[in-house]
């Protein structure tokens, strides 16, 4: 690394050893929020709930143990990159690098490859494409997130565009009723996703955004938090329990995200993680 | 815990009731959505099938590829209502039974309901436990599915919980 008059340089061979770095851990690994949410829960339930969560603590534990992948749903490998606009990029180009990080870390840990085409349904044999979503911010750093996401739990998310007068019960009415429709497929016990506001596409990114928080983190606004404190609650209420077994804990948590959004429209995205909340950040 | 070996007869299947937790040990056949659409062009077409259906117990998984020295990568379950346009009819043809997570759909809880069959509840995203239970793996249909083909394991202590049992009685 060296810096070129103001433009700090970065080869992609870096990123690309970053992201395979960071995929390799994160398939075996559940975050610590997420493992202490998972011992709390297993304190508050009994019968089969209890027995799911002792399963999956159990499992954590072997996982990390034998650097096995937590989940055999090794994910879609979401990457999210915000790279400051004095980092000027060498090599080959990002996406490319950042494939190769994912390519190598499916094939040397023994992960599962699942991205095939929609149609044909062939698979691609080596997880690529990542979904890359790339930001430019200040500074000369490049922030990574990478989150592989479980399709259990991808495929029960839903957007909808709501009408202002909807408001803020609307919100939460939509996510509760996701959630419910959602019932024991996606693995609960959930963490929630929720974009409010942009527009139809950018609010399913948020959506996304907000799983990479880290679990338990409240959003600084009050209003915002105030929403996820009372999704959480009555999602909890409708008692699917984990694996649907029935019980207390229904979701871990809930978090959102905003954006300023059109005077006509209230669009809402939930977009659902399966208990195995695996995230790993790093910065460059 | 109770125990478990397949296949398992029509009276312990009758004895198991939906709630209770249970260790398998025996053969096991996985299958996920590509596997089961090829399995009924082959049934279309009167075609020999990669095992025989007739007390099976089918395991709704895609498991990872096996690491050195381990028979089995993690494999935990898939979500089982995606195949609840294939299950009904393999029941009917004498399918003991299927292990996957979340509820049945519709047809195939009336399908283990009307012919006295069993579904068992793994845990999802316990894929390192379930891996380690799984002692041999062989790959006996669809290759080129890789992780979606057909694998014929031998399990030993695989728990699970009986999620919908032969009286239709469900936990969900």
């Amino acid at each position: 690394m060296f810096y070129n008059g103001r433009m700090r340089i970065v080869d992609t061979k870096e990123i690309t050893e970053v992201v395979a770095h960071m995929a390799a851990r994160a398939g075996v690994s559940l975050t610590e929020a997420c493992r202490s949410s998972l011992e709390e829960a297993r304190k508050r339930e009994e019968g089969a709930a209890a027995f799911a969560l002792q399963i999956a603590l159990e499992n954590e534990k072997i996982a990390r143990r034998e650097k096995m992948p937590v989940c055999q749903d090794t994910g879609m490998a979401v990457v999210l990159m915000e790279i400051g606009q004095d980092v000027s990029l060498r090599g080959i180009p990002l996406s490319e690098a950042v494939n190769e990080g994912v390519r190598r870390a499916y094939r040397e840990g023994s992960f599962r490859m699942s991205i095939c085409d929609p149609l044909t349904r062939a698979n691609t044999g080596d997880n690529t494409p990542a979904h890359l979503h790339t930001e430019i911010v200040e500074g000369d750093k490049i922030d990574i997130v990478f989150l592989p996401k479980g399709f259990g739990s991808e495929n029960m998310s839903a957007l909808k565009m709501l009408t202002p007068a909807e408001g803020r019960e609307g919100i939460l009415r939509f996510v509760e009723e996701t959630v419910k429709t959602a019932g024991s497929r996606p693995c609960p016990p959930v963490y929630v996703g929720v974009g409010i506001g942009g527009s139809f596409d950018s609010c399913a990114f948020l959506a996304k955004k907000a799983l990479t928080r880290e679990l338990g983190k409240r959003h600084p606004r009050e209003d915002v938090a105030s929403i996820e404190e009372d999704a959480l609650a009555r999602i909890n209420a409708l008692h699917i329990g984990p694996q649907g077994f029935g019980g207390k804990t229904t979701a871990l948590g809930v978090s959102c995200e905003i954006a300023p959004t059109h005077i006509a429209g209230l669009p809402v995205a939930v977009n659902i993680q399966c208990h195995c909340v695996r995230c790993v950040k790093e910065t460059i | 815990m109770k125990r478990l070996s397949l296949p398992i007869s029509h009276e312990e299947i009758s004895s198991l009731h939906a709630g209770e937790e249970v260790l398998l040990s025996g053969t096991i056949y996985t299958a996920r959505d590509c596997a089961h659409k090829r399995i009924f062009e082959l049934l279309d077409e009167k075609k020999p099938l990669p095992f025989p259906i007739e007390n099976a117990v089918i395991y709704y998984a895609g498991p990872c590829p096996a690491p050195e020295g381990k028979a089995c990568g993690s494999c935990g379950p898939t979500t089982s209502v995606r195949m609840d346009s294939y299950a009904p009819r393999l029941l009917d043809l004498g399918l003991c039974g299927m292990i996957g997570k979340g509820e049945l759909g519709k047809r195939t809880a009336e399908a283990i309901q009307r012919n006295r069959k069993v579904y068992f509840a793994a845990i999802g995203g316990a894929g390192a436990l379930y891996g380690n239970a799984v002692k041999k793996c062989e790959c006996v249909a669809f290759p080129d599915l890789l992780s979606e083909a057909v694998y014929r394991m031998e399990v030993e202590d695989f728990p699970v919980l009986v999620a919908t049992d032969c009286m239709g009685r469900s936990v969900y």
